[in-house]
């Protein structure tokens, strides 16, 4: 067996999702983390020349730092284990259940864990049966604000709030512009915290809870990837019960989905302390404002030595 | 339901970035990640036809003797053409460039010349100069995404004239310039495209160029001619720039679109007293353009028939327009319209009524198609009924399917906004923060 530092590994990056440029950042991040640990490694983007790559000059494991698309819904990782190459993530039927948010949210539900209360409804079936009467019903049932979602995707790409139901229309015709099922979603008012859970040891355990501060604006993508448009606090501030009952739902979700190595559960922290989850994520962004990083750090650890111990995981399970 | 939040506890703030960031200018703070350009990340792939861009296609430049006249330079003149230079320029760069401008009926001193880095250093140096904050600047519109960028940086406020198929309306220059001067504004400068526009496409008839120019004399207002197209029309007429019929004009030339857009090198012709403030600005900026690309632009204009070559770019550019004109014929739905360009790079497409071109991007880009919204050419959010389709790059073949798939996004689109009876709800307005001032907050015990 390779001694850790002679590992040979494949960064996946890039791709053709509406998540190319976050995964390029992410992809570029992670392989420096993993060179800085010894690691060899080779950041190849998703394309033609994969399979060929993966069969010619075989890594010793991927990492998957793709966002959206191919690279989260069990695509990438259907290839992977059709080719027999181990990597680092989650299996492949699992991914596709995680990675459409309304399966994801039904599976959190039926297991007694908090999610906010949701539709999701394909532009065909407004077509079908008149889009004012169903949008009318959706406003009854989960109020306003709501929030809006493609039903698949991530980085907050085509999400937005809705807060007067005459602007509910042409918010929708925006959100069906990045995917053709749209997720309306109960606005819950509270404090964003994201749980990042990994598997470097004995079991999963959930890094400290990053708690995200946006004044004045909802996460979204610009948000996101602005160096200083979000302040991040790390624990979050919040009794330690209501920490504790973070970690517990990220890690009851991690296990139920049947998520592997590491994930990322986003949640928002009503005022009552109630913790409700806003979505799972298969492939975490790793990009210099992403949230996991910012945990690993918090937790007094290194993303390179992180993503090597789990690069070893998957090494051993072949 | 879980117990109620418990009181506060010290915690680790760990910032997305470093602290630098709230030490950046306030002018930056539009500065900022945006959906767009990440969408736009996925147009470098092959799947993707690209009609974004403004690259133009390099294919038939003689790479192989380019190849020995660079060697030759670095071999014979090396230690000039890697150290430092002029900031004014390659003296003989200069004079070749006077030579170039004299086929659009230019009349330059060499001395007058200021060589940048690309035209868009001299855009950004002339913003410089005459741009305080709150300064007004008129445009084309639509105009130049690049000298949005250039004005926006130096915080000038930009008021843009609108554009008939025959170019910058000269009515509509004197009415805006009659309401600016009724608020006891005076514009620092016209900004123009005069040839084959970016965007637009369209050409300033030549009878209203010296009109333009009376115009703008008049009220004082300084005139920048902005030409990289202008030696790329499809029918051999060369039209005579505004520098031509008025020695004040700033005319902004470049390499890029009829040489090479990687080597960065453009210019500036000013009347001696700006001419002298640019370079003490390009000076702060960049001490000098790189002395390489200089010799080796000047390597090719001795050395190769440069205006044959012209001739070349234009002949393929002119039947990749015309590959693009009939797949718009053939595939676009009704209530498209679109102009019809007699030369540079771009058709500027008006989409049916209703749709939101920067709204339907990702659509787009789902389909594998790329091209620029509308908005993006105006400074005051114009623009979202327009998309800009570039057709200098891709071949002919590639720009029909680009089409065939741009139409199909556009009916897509529109069968969602009948199903909704509405246009998409434009770029996100103020949203509630999930931690706003409004919600009652957890870290409240």
């Amino acid at each position: 067996m390779a001694a850790v530092s002679e590992r040979t590994v494949a960064v996946l990056a890039g791709g053709i999702s509406h998540e190319r440029e976050v995964s390029l950042r992410s992809g570029r991040r992670l392989a420096s983390a993993l060179r800085g640990v010894g690691l060899e490694v080779r950041e190849w983007d998703v394309d033609a020349s994969l399979v060929g790559r993966l069969r010619t000059d075989p890594p010793d494991a991927v990492a998957i730092a793709l966002h959206g698309g191919e690279g989260e819904n069990g695509s990438v990782q259907a290839v992977l284990e059709l080719l027999g190459v181990p990597f680092v993530g989650t299996p492949a039927r699992a991914c596709r259940r995680a990675w459409d948010k309304p399966s994801a949210k039904a599976e959190l539900a039926r297991a007694g864990l908090d999610t906010p209360d949701w539709i999701a409804l394909p532009h065909t079936t407004f077509r079908a049966l008149g889009a004012q009467a169903v949008l009318d019903a959706m406003i009854d049932r989960l109020g306003l604000p709501l929030m809006l979602k493609p039903d698949q995707g991530g980085s907050a790409l085509g999400a937005q709030v809705v807060t007067d139901r005459a602007e509910l229309p042409a918010a929708m015709v925006s959100t069906l512009a990045y995917a053709d099922t749209v997720l309306a979603e109960r606005f819950v008012r509270g404090v964003e915290v994201a749980m990042s859970v990994i598997e470097d040891g004995d079991g999963p355990r959930v890094l400290p809870p990053v708690e995200v501060d946006v004044v004045g604006g909802v996460y979204d993508y610009m948000a996101r990837y602005t160096p200083g448009a979000a302040t991040f606090h790390c624990p979050a501030r919040l009794g330690s019960a209501v920490l504790a009952t973070l970690e517990e739902a990220a890690l009851a979700a991690h296990r139920l989905l049947g998520l592997r190595d590491v994930s990322r559960t986003d949640a928002v922290v009503d005022a009552d302390g109630r913790v409700q989850i806003l979505e799972v994520n298969v492939s975490p962004g790793l990009t210099e404002t992403s949230l996991l990083p910012i945990a690993v750090r918090a937790a007094g650890a290194d993303l390179g030595v992180v993503y090597a111990a789990l690069v070893e995981r998957a090494v051993a399970r072949g | 339901m879980a117990e109620p939040p418990q009181p506060r506890r010290p915690s680790v703030v760990a910032p997305a970035a470093p602290a630098p960031t709230e030490r950046f200018a306030a002018r930056t703070a539009a500065m900022t990640a945006s959906e767009i350009r990440a969408l736009f990340a996925v147009a470098s792939r092959p799947e993707v036809v690209s009609l974004a861009g403004g690259m133009p296609n390099l294919a038939a430049l003689p790479l192989d003797s380019l190849a020995v006249e660079v060697a030759d330079l670095v071999a014979r003149d090396g230690q000039v053409a890697l150290q430092y230079g002029s900031a004014q320029g390659v003296p003989a760069l200069r004079e070749q460039i006077c030579e170039v401008m004299a086929l659009e009926g230019i009349r330059a001193d060499p001395d007058d010349v200021v060589v940048t880095v690309g035209s868009q250093m001299a855009l950004d140096l002339v913003t410089r100069i005459f741009c305080d904050p709150g300064d007004v600047v008129l445009a084309e519109g639509p105009s130049y995404v690049g000298a949005l960028g250039s004005f926006a940086a130096y915080q000038a406020r930009v008021v843009h004239v609108a554009m008939d198929e025959h170019g910058l309306v000269p009515e509509l220059l004197r009415s805006a310039l009659h309401t600016l001067a009724q608020q006891g504004i005076t514009p620092k400068f016209l900004y123009t495209i005069p040839n084959f526009h970016n965007p637009a496409g369209v050409t300033m008839a030549v009878d209203r160029r010296a009109e333009v120019l009376e115009i703008c004399a008049r009220h004082g207002v300084a005139v920048v001619e902005d030409n990289p197209y202008g030696l790329l029309g499809f029918t051999g007429r060369v039209y005579p720039a505004l520098r031509s019929l008025d020695r004040d004009v700033v005319y902004l030339g470049s390499f890029s679109k009829t040489f090479a857009s990687g080597l960065r090198v453009g210019w500036a012709l000013a009347p001696p007293a700006v001419r002298d403030r640019l370079v003490l600005a390009a000076e702060s900026a960049t001490l000098c353009p790189p002395s390489l690309n200089q010799m080796i632009v000047s390597r090719y204009l001795a050395g190769h028939d440069w205006r044959s070559q012209i001739k070349t770019f234009t002949e393929a550019y002119r039947d990749r327009r015309d590959a693009m004109l009939h797949a718009l014929e053939t595939y676009l739905p009704d209530g498209c319209t679109w102009n019809v360009p007699d030369g540079g790079f771009y058709v500027w497409l008006t989409v049916p009524e209703g749709i939101d071109t920067k709204a339907m991007l990702p659509r787009a880009v789902t389909a594998r198609v790329a091209y620029a919204s509308g908005t993006g050419f105006y400074a005051d959010g114009l623009g979202s009924s327009q998309l800009r389709l570039s057709y200098c790059y891709p071949t002919p073949e590639r720009i029909t399917e680009g089409v065939r798939r741009l139409a199909g996004v556009l009916e897509a689109e529109l069968d969602v906004m009948r199903t909704f009876g509405t246009p998409a709800r434009p770029a996100v307005g103020p949203t509630p923060s999930r931690n706003g001032p409004q919600a009652p907050s957890p870290h409240t015990p």
